[in-house]
């Protein structure tokens, strides 16, 4: 596909959506078997899996702290996830997603309860079309919360940005390559604290508060689903 | 990467942050002493030595001919590497790059990259055959805090620095450079902000951001870090320094 002249006609999107509306969402808790808690996150033509494991004992040993456990989050994409087949393994950018996505959970986590262990998280992105790395976190909050992990706040996130000179919601790979703006964020919704916040482009000054204010609209959304997801899972159903 | 800090020690600088004060006698929004010394290594095509108290890092840049990327055939290439060497700092090992050194160089990259700096639409020999790679290396000499602003600092004198290179096909005049993104890190120690953490405050601190602006006080580049979070009117506010700061910090690469 070629460089469409414009990105936004008539207030719509190349897949019709309005600037500030998020792709179709579809959000399920508890979908692995063996994991101790798991999500599965679906957000336009993204396919994200989380899996929790633990609070477990930690190896190898060594890494065990005394006073607290120990996040590790791993985020990982599949070979046939992307246009172009992606060598397996972590790669710089994988490095870097994983370390930001342990950064992005932490601060809900009750971690000085389960010292000496370890909390594993593993994010796999099964199909990938922009904003994995958000829903690899929303997908992955809904996973800690399946697993029962004590949590202060849940943990939301969607990517906003700037294309054709408008603050968009929730970019599309196309979007994301040829836009000029991409601002992935985490926060806790209830109390609005920002656990994540990327950006690489171009925001002038007062762009910046507008693309904050979409952000925590955006999260609100997410949210909102996230919760269902838990309710569908855990709800008592009349007549159970 | 950082530094545990004795719970004294902690209590200390959080007590002072309290008051608005550092424990090295600076105020919130003072950086350390800033030196940069352009050109110290004759074998790169660009080379600058950046101080930032007692922080040192330098940058080296090579050009080298490569093969462009297929979906960018008319587009020089941008690669930026960073080593935090083990003899920077007691936690530093050999061995493949660590998180930190990878986030380094990629926030460094972002930097630069997303603010156009270098024109790469300038470094191309022969459409999707022959391009110039630009190669920035970043070596973290002494770790005293902060190395994404002396790292980015260092990276940016260098690329100011770089000579055209003696190639017969290289026919620029100078070195495309267009832009100046400058990074400044922005700690939170108990709900305070202050620009610049030394090895101390970074070992306390809860969180970071780093907002890279670029001449016109717009942002080109943001990465959070840490375990803790940021409220919006925080990050405001740290915007606000990170673009005062900036503009002081990019005087100093003339």
């Amino acid at each position: 596909m070629k460089k469409p002249e414009k990105l936004i006609v008539d207030g719509k999107r190349l897949d019709g959506r309005t600037p500030d509306e998020l792709r179709p969402l579809k959000i399920e808790a508890g979908i692995l078997e063996r994991a101790d808690g798991s999500a599965s996150v679906e957000l336009g033509a993204n396919k994200v899996l989380a899996a929790v494991y633990g609070p477990r004992e930690m190896h190898p040993r060594h890494l065990q702290q005394p006073d607290t456990a120990v996040l590790r989050c791993r985020y990982n994409m599949a070979p046939f996830s992307v246009d172009e087949r992606k060598r397996p393994g972590p790669d710089r950018r994988s490095v870097e997603i994983s370390k930001v996505t342990r950064e992005a959970l932490e601060p809900v986590l009750f971690l000085e309860l389960y010292p000496r262990s370890a909390i594993d998280v593993f994010i796999e992105v099964l199909q990938a079309d922009a904003g994995t790395r958000t829903a690899g976190i929303t997908a992955a909050a809904v996973a800690l919360a399946d697993a029962g992990v004590p949590m202060r706040d849940m943990i939301s996130s969607v990517a906003v940005g700037k294309i054709d000179d408008t603050r968009v919601l929730d970019l599309t790979k196309d979007e994301d390559n040829w836009g000029t703006t991409d601002m992935p964020i985490a926060m806790m919704p209830r109390k609005k604290l920002i656990t994540l916040l990327q950006m690489d482009g171009h925001f002038a000054k007062e762009e910046f508060g507008q693309a904050l204010d979409l952000a925590f609209k955006g999260c609100e959304q997410i949210y909102g689903a996230q919760r269902q997801a838990l309710r569908d899972k855990y709800a008592i159903k009349k007549g159970e | 990467m950082y530094k545990i800090v004795s719970s004294v020690k902690r209590d200390y600088i959080a007590d002072l942050v309290r008051q608005g004060k550092r424990i090295d006698a600076r105020t919130l929004d003072q950086f350390r002493e800033i030196s940069i010394e352009v050109g110290p290594v004759k074998s790169a095509q660009g080379s600058a030595l950046v101080k930032i108290g007692k922080t040192q890092v330098i940058a080296g840049v090579k050009v080298e001919h490569a093969e462009p990327f297929a979906d960018k055939p008319d587009s020089g290439m941008l690669i930026v590497n960073a080593e935090l060497l083990p003899l920077a700092s007691p936690t530093f090992e050999p061995g493949r790059p660590s998180e930190n050194a990878i986030e380094l160089a990629r926030v460094v990259d972002r930097g630069i990259r997303e603010s156009d700096a270098i024109d790469l639409e300038k470094l191309v020999i022969k459409s999707s055959e022959d391009v110039w790679a630009v190669f920035i290396d970043i070596y973290v000499l002494d770790h005293d805090g902060n190395l994404i602003d002396a790292s980015a600092l260092a990276a940016m004198a260098a690329l100011l620095n770089a000579k055209p290179l003696e190639d017969e096909a290289w026919t620029l005049p100078e070195f495309p450079i267009q832009k100046k993104p400058v990074a400044v890190t922005v700690a939170k120690i108990n709900d305070k902000l202050m620009v610049d953490p030394c090895l101390d405050e970074e070992g306390v601190m809860d969180a970071r951001i780093t907002i890279a602006t670029i001449e016109d006080g717009s942002i080109c580049a943001m990465q959070k870090g840490g375990i803790k979070c940021f409220s919006r009117e925080e990050l405001e506010q740290a915007y606000e320094l990170a673009r005062v700061k900036g503009s002081e910090l990019r005087a100093k690469l003339g």
